[in-house]
């Protein structure tokens, strides 16, 4: 039963627009895939490249990052700082042999839940394509 | 409480009535919650942000001794505030309560046919949320005094209204306006609906209230440059721009004793650059150095160094009172204050951009401020109304209304209901049968929204004067070369049918966008913008008036459209709001701040540049060079706690800890 395989998906999402924005997908009833387990911080900035790493080590199938959109950063460049990491992370993937599209960073605005569904169908299918994290094999 | 005593969480489920309680099962994730570890007690009701629901909370932290709550709910940005003061009424400190956000980011977007999928997702929710609870410490806000002064950005009704108010409960208020003189949109206005009171009747008084209001400092032709601070202590530079005359005031500070603007015109008759007036809608001239209208207040000349070729003559005719300098600069001057309000307003869209309707290409076809301006009694004709292309009286005139408003054809349109055009329109047709009896009105409509109080019955009275309404968009509007009248082509939706009806003039009450340079402001004051560009209230319901910043909050049309009365209410209710903090005297801030762990940090000072609002400094300490915080300047974005390569900055609330207990949490399946 190839269908019994649910990915773990970890968001990071910062509290003024890409949370925000969720709340508004929510208010609004937009439906969209159940695989997403989302940590709220208060800006994209705080995020540690560590978390993101640790999230893949213990077993993370994707791991999404949102924040604002640039120059909306409820925190004036938080969001440019931590994007600026987030190549990083992707460089860091693909140097370790996973694939990078496991990881993606996406700005979604407060007002903007329907983005923030489309977000999530893409992010969950990109990573259901891809299949489970490989990483998963040394955890056995 | 004891640090070291092993954490004791109580986990709450919130049924919501059926808006979580129908799309997931709250007994299987309460029974989950359970298992947990230092889960002490778990328990669910109906509606936990109820006083019953919260009496729960503050039973259970004194029977079970808990050290941690967690509400799994609606969103944290609803009821976080809610659930903290219940804790604190438990006993704990406010700062030990963690919310599951199991309603928006769960049972409201999973809900149909994802019954089993819903409540592990909740379950996963729980238990990130207990990881966190178990690692959560007491926090003391940090309490700041607050400036007894406000800001309010805009100086039209909603803005004049709002510092009014301000000024009224004795805060000293600073109104910023860009344009040379106070009273925005509304001064362009003739009558208003649906009491057909003159505008400048009933805002002109307000204009001089204003003025000479002893608690408003009225700045004109100034604008917001920069905003540094947090709620109770913005320091906002302004931009003064040079304006090239002086006031009494100004004039007398420089020696010139009885010098100064006072409005004489002198200037104005000598001036020989001629512009178009933008407060006559470009319909009227005026000079280089200028007033908008007779009721500007102030009452001060304004030059216009883009268009002024410096010859002398003003500075001649001006004389001894020495008013006028060619040479002035802009100034930069700072003020502190506790809260401010924008209240920027709005612009038309350019219409010109909905091609079929001819704007700016037939001579005859004028927007529905133009209209407003053509029609006023101080306006460019004197009232007289006359049709641009040959000054004769139109007989006969079509109203598209809806132009560019609900329109999701993209360009220019707008997908909003701009929410005063319909109700402006109706009185349109009511003045072109108060100055033209016999005349001929077509209005052509999508709905007519007459919503307000009296508004309905004005709809009535404007059927009964015998306007034509004709229910559908204007697909296309030609010009008669010779004659210069329009003939407007659409489908009659009602009888089914296209009409082609020829009129003498065509009034476009096109769709309104927010205010230009309203989006830069807004970045100013860390504002964010719904999607069709209006500024975001806190919340569409529950708090209107305010930001997402702190002691920022807004009035008027720059929040999204509504008409004279809907701007007035907001813009008192934001005073409201505004005066609170001011009148306490002094806010807490939620103690989000960094922390330095000085035995991990190495004083590279990495985390000094990152920080956008210069908290972070590096200091001299037994010997030592490590980084220290300015608490007071610190917001709490954790941008340094991000990046420290030796992890020695502690964000308070959002700690490296909690977060990976989190983490953990979710992919090993429960707290270790």
């Amino acid at each position: 039963m190839a269908d019994e395989w649910k990915p773990k998906i970890l968001a990071i999402i910062c509290n003024w627009c890409s949370y925000a924005g969720a709340d508004l997908a929510g208010g609004a009833r937009i439906q969209y895939p159940p695989d997403i387990r989302a940590i709220r911080v208060m800006c994209t900035g705080r995020i540690d490249m560590l978390f993101i790493l640790k999230a893949f080590v213990e077993g993370a199938d994707g791991v999404l990052v949102s924040g604002c959109h640039f120059g909306d950063c409820h925190y004036l460049e938080g969001n440019f700082k931590a994007a600026k990491r987030m190549f990083m992370i992707k460089n860091l993937l693909r140097n370790i042999g996973l694939d990078d599209k496991r990881f993606r960073m996406t700005f979604v605005s407060a007002s903007e839940g329907a983005k923030w569904a489309t977000v999530m169908e893409n992010v969950i299918s990109t990573v259901k394509e891809l299949g489970p994290s490989p990483i998963k094999e040394f955890k056995k | 409480m004891a640090e070291n005593t092993e954490p004791r969480i109580g986990v709450f489920l919130c049924h919501c009535g059926t808006n979580i309680a129908g799309s997931l099962s709250i007994d299987d994730v309460v029974n989950y919650a359970k298992t947990l570890p230092y889960v002490a007690v778990a328990d669910q009701y109906q509606y936990m942000c109820s006083t019953p629901g919260q009496k729960k909370i503050d039973d259970a932290i004194k029977e079970h001794n808990l050290t941690g709550v967690v509400v799994a709910a609606c969103s944290p940005r609803l009821h976080e505030p809610t659930f903290r003061t219940a804790t604190r009424e438990g006993g704990l400190n406010p700062f030990r309560f963690e919310m599951a956000n199991i309603r928006e980011q769960n049972s409201w977007v999973h809900m149909h046919g994802m019954w089993d999928e819903a409540t592990d997702k909740a379950k996963d929710q729980v238990r990130m949320a207990v990881a966190k609870a178990a690692k959560l410490e007491d926090l003391i806000p940090k309490s700041v005094p607050v400036e007894h002064a406000a800001m309010v950005v805009g100086a039209g009704v909603g803005g004049m209204q709002a510092a009014l108010d301000l000024a009224s409960a004795g805060i000293k208020t600073y109104l910023i306006e860009a344009t040379p003189t106070i009273g925005g949109r509304m001064s362009q206005l003739d009558k208003t609906f649906p009491t057909l009171d003159c505008s400048q009747c009933i805002l002109t008084p307000k204009m001089v209230d204003v003025g000479r209001h002893p608690n408003i400092e009225m700045m004109t032709y100034t604008e917001v440059e920069n905003v540094e601070g947090y709620i109770g202590n913005f320091d906002i530079t302004l931009r003064k721009k040079a304006r090239g005359v002086l006031t009494p005031t100004e004039a007398t500070a420089k020696g010139i004793v009885g010098g100064g603007c006072n409005g004489c015109g002198d200037c104005t008759d000598v001036c020989p650059v001629i512009k178009p007036n933008p407060f006559e809608m470009g319909m009227a001239p005026r000079k280089a150095i200028y007033i908008y209208h007779a009721q500007v207040m102030p009452l001060i000349y304004t030059v216009d160094f883009d268009s002024c070729v410096k010859c002398g003559l003003c500075v001649e005719a001006c004389g001894e009172k020495k008013a006028i300098d060619l040479e002035m600069q802009d100034e930069f001057i700072t003020v502190k204050v506790g809260t401010a309000i924008i209240a920027t307003g709005f612009d038309l869209i350019p219409i010109e951009g909905k091609k079929e309707w001819g704007y700016k290409r037939f001579d005859n076809v004028i927007s529905s401020l133009e209209f407003e301006r053509l029609i006023c009694a101080s306006g460019p004709t004197g009232g007289h109304l006359i049709r641009p292309s040959d000054g004769k009286t139109p007989q006969a005139v079509g109203y598209v209304l809806c132009a560019g408003s609900r329109d999701n054809t993209g360009g220019v349109a707008k997908p909003y209901c701009s929410r005063f055009c319909c109700m402006y329109s109706l009185k349109h047709a009511h003045q072109m049968y108060e100055k033209i009896p016999g005349c001929k009105v077509y209005l052509f409509y999508m709905d007519i929204r007459s919503f307000g109080k009296a508004y309905e019955e004005f709809y009535y009275r404007i059927q009964n004067e015998g306007a034509k309404f004709i229910r559908g968009r204007v697909a296309n509007v030609l010009e008669d070369p010779e004659t210069k009248n329009l003939h407007i082509f659409a489908e009659d939706t009602l009888l089914g049918r296209p009409v082609d009806i020829e009129v003498d003039m065509l009034v476009l009450a096109a769709a309104i966008e927010p205010k230009e340079g309203a989006n830069v402001l807004r970045k100013k004051f860390g504002v964010s913008a719904s999607q069709d560009g209006w500024m975001l209230e806190a919340h569409p319901k529950l708090n209107p008036c305010g930001t997402t910043t702190a002691g920022v909050f807004l009035a008027g049309v720059c929040q999204g459209p509504k008409d004279i009365p809907d701007t007035v209410a907001q813009a008192e209710g934001a005073a409201s709001a505004a005066s609170i903090p001011i009148h306490m005297g002094e806010v807490e801030l939620e103690p989000y701040f960094a922390i330095c762990m000085e035995d991990l940090c190495a004083g590279c000072g990495m985390c000094v540049n990152l920080c956008p609002y210069s908290a972070l400094a590096l200091i001299e300490k037994e010997g030592r060079t490590v980084m220290q915080v300015t608490e007071a300047k610190c917001k709490g974005c954790g941008t340094c706690g991000g990046f420290c390569p030796g992890g020695a900055i502690k964000m308070q609330h959002f700690t490296t800890p909690q977060i990976a207990a989190q983490i953990d949490a979710f992919f090993a399946g429960g707290v270790q």
